[in-house]
């Protein structure tokens, strides 16, 4: 007796999902990205992506491996821990050397200001001046030297 | 041939061992200097940052400075970091009013007159949550949170569809107009793995932004959050938000 009647269906069938199954793992393989899921559900090589952005600002350490003169001007004043790029802006093409042009210097009093001008959101303790009060049409550096503020006449 | 058994295995075993020595030296050259190998392990680092709201000025560096290292859109309502300014009338504490002139960039020109209420400034950014609502809506998995807390986003594989925006309790993403794909803080994620400061904490010239390594046991964080009242925003939201901040007031919202 025939163990399997009509055995042939079978064999189709499973031909059938063999077939769905290669095209499923070829479709896979092709539409999901190399790195996708090896540290979640994400592509892991986008951190990688993320990482490889060039840097803008170089760093206060950058500035301090030339510029030890500053460093040793500020060593004692108030704006000793402001960083160098906060008020020169971001110089990691001069700090690298890939940037030849030197640096612009800011422009000091619209600079000054941003912290320094009168406005009652600021802590009571932090050195505020009413600008037109204080300097009348005078600028900032007249007296106050940027990297140490205290007047020297 | 006079080499004997003997001498063919002592000369085999000697090229074995010079080949494997050859083998582990080629690759340390491969590595490079040890300066330049990549040493950074998400494992060791968990980042947060703390924003000391009392020390904040309003000055606006930390905005000029985001745009700048990040690329960010020069227009107003793009922002991956901002200030907003608080003035709170002491007999209605529940609506303060708020405002951020683009962002903060330019400072806060318009002042309050002095004496009535209560003014301050605070920083806003991407709180890095711990189970952050934007990477749950993600249909695509284009946004995440690497093994050391930060929430980056795959631009490449953003589709733009703008659910994570939405879900934002804090209002930190945007859609950048260029790519048409999300955008917001990556913690300087290209900075901090390189050990440097992000560009905000960089700038901030009275340093209210400081980033700080929960897994690091030197970090100085610690000794901050034992002896300071810090609060996150939007507690009960239950996001886990990693940007703590002293000072805060109760009407912040």
């Amino acid at each position: 007796m025939k163990r399997f009647k009509d055995v042939e269906h079978l064999v189709r069938l499973a031909a059938l999902f063999a077939a769905g199954i290669l095209v499923f793992s070829i479709a896979r393989a092709q539409l999901v990205p190399a790195t996708f899921g090896t540290l979640g559900h994400y592509r892991a090589s986008a951190i990688d992506d993320v990482r490889a952005k060039p840097l803008v600002h170089a760093g206060q350490a950058a500035c301090a491996e030339c510029h030890t003169d500053i460093v040793d001007l500020r060593a004692k004043a108030r704006h000793k821990a402001i960083a160098c790029e906060s008020c020169h802006g971001p110089l990691a093409g001069h700090a690298s050397g890939t940037v030849e042009t030197k640096p612009k210097l800011p422009v000091a009093t619209p600079l000054c200001i941003h912290c320094h001008a009168a406005n009652t959101g600021k802590p009571k303790r932090y050195p505020t001046v009413d600008i037109k009060d204080h300097a009348g049409s005078e600028t900032c550096v007249t007296c106050h030297k940027p990297h140490d503020p205290r007047i020297q006449l | 041939m006079d080499s004997t058994r003997r001498d063919f295995l002592i000369l085999g075993g000697k090229m074995f061992v010079m080949t494997g020595i050859a083998a582990a030296a080629f690759e340390h050259v491969l590595a490079g200097t040890p300066e330049k190998a990549d040493t950074y392990n998400t494992a060791d680092h968990w980042w947060a940052m703390l924003i000391d709201v009392e020390k904040c000025v309003g000055s606006g560096h930390c905005v000029r400075a985001c745009k700048l290292e990040n690329n960010v859109v020069d227009e107003a309502y793009f922002f991956r970091t901002w200030v907003e300014r608080y003035h709170v009338d002491p007999l209605d504490m529940n609506h303060p009013i708020v405002d951020s002139p683009n962002g903060g960039m330019d400072g806060f020109p318009e002042t309050y007159p002095d004496g009535k209420g209560k003014t301050f400034f605070v920083p806003k950014m991407c709180n890095h949550c711990v189970d952050s609502p934007c990477t749950q809506v993600c249909p695509v998995g284009a946004t995440f949170q690497t093994n050391d807390g930060v929430v980056l986003i795959d631009k490449d594989y953003c589709l733009g569809c703008r659910y994570c925006v939405q879900a934002c309790p804090y209002g930190c993403r945007y859609i950048d107009p260029r790519t048409n794909t999300a955008d917001k803080c990556t913690l300087c994620y290209h900075r901090i793995t390189k050990g440097l400061q992000p560009a905000c904490c960089e700038a901030c010239p009275t340093g209210a932004r400081q980033l700080a390594d929960l897994k690091n046991p030197s970090d100085p964080i610690h000794e901050f959050l034992r002896t300071h009242a810090v609060q996150v925003l939007k507690p009960q939201m239950a996001t886990g938000a990693k940007i703590y901040y002293n000072g805060l007031d109760g009407s912040v919202r």
